[in-house]
């Protein structure tokens, strides 16, 4: 990759707590695409990253996504991807699976289920939370 | 107190770029600092040359490009997020072979790694979006 804006490791050292939220479902917006590429592209500061996956943004999790008829790539593969590049905290709100008639067997990828006040509780410990 | 501050809207459609020049605004004004801006998703569009706002409005990037040349503020538009929307800059117009740029003054395009590098280095990193 020729990257002329890499940047890499820890800035002085510093480890920080950050924290990247997705609400929104993986089609129809660019917010699920460009949140996952920030989560990609931070992997190279070494910071102590959680993924956390709320209302719609559980859908970007689910397995056997078929966008062909679309147009548009189905990058649900990189989810897989997050652990090669250190994003192992996955979190999704238990409430929001549930609204939407999911359960973890439905998602690609091995996640922490947690309910909505133990979700708040876990922001609350971040340094940085950013909202996709 | 280091606030770097994040906008993830377009102008003019969302309020996300006034209320962060605001924000921006009145932080400085307390004497707080600022250590970076970066425009993400849609918020590249504030980087344009090109806008022409009515006469009796606001121009957003001018706002942006003359609070930032008070205190030197650094404008960074995300690189991927440009390519996407087409805001280009004399490098990325060489680099792709566009036929023009239009990357305002007092903006520069880097990578992703700008923000969360300022996620690190600030104190506070603030979100204006939808």
């Amino acid at each position: 990759m020729n990257d002329p804006y890499e940047e890499e490791g820890a800035p002085g050292g510093v480890v920080k707590k950050f924290m990247y939220i997705n609400r929104r479902a993986p089609y129809g917006t660019i917010y699920a695409l460009e949140g996952l590429e920030v989560a990609l592209v931070g992997a190279a500061f070494e910071q102590d990253v959680s993924m956390v996956f709320i209302d719609d943004g559980v859908f970007q999790l689910k397995k056997e996504q078929d966008t062909i008829e679309t147009g548009m790539k189905n990058f649900s593969p990189t989810y897989r991807a997050l652990e090669m590049y250190d994003v192992e905290k996955l979190y999704v709100e238990k409430e929001s699976l549930e609204a939407r008639g999911l359960s973890e067997d439905d998602l690609l990828v091995p996640v922490q289920v947690l309910e909505a006040t133990a979700l708040a509780e876990l922001i609350d410990t971040q340094d940085v939370v950013l909202n996709f | 107190m280091k606030i770097a501050l994040l906008i993830t809207e377009g102008p003019y459609t969302h309020q996300a770029a006034d209320s962060a020049y605001q924000f921006a605004k009145s932080a400085l004004a307390k004497g707080h600092e600022i250590i970076r801006v970066f425009f993400y998703h849609d918020g590249v569009n504030v980087g344009t040359r090109l806008t022409t706002p009515p006469q009796d409005d606001r121009n957003i990037t001018r706002m942006w490009q003359e609070l930032a040349a008070e205190f030197s503020l650094d404008l960074v538009v995300c690189v991927a997020a440009a390519q996407r929307r087409g805001i280009v800059d004399t490098d990325e117009q060489k680099r792709h072979g566009k036929d023009a740029n239009n990357l305002a003054d007092g903006f520069r395009i880097s990578g992703l790694g700008q923000l969360v590098e300022s996620g690190i280095l600030a104190d506070r990193l603030v979100s204006f979006g939808d």
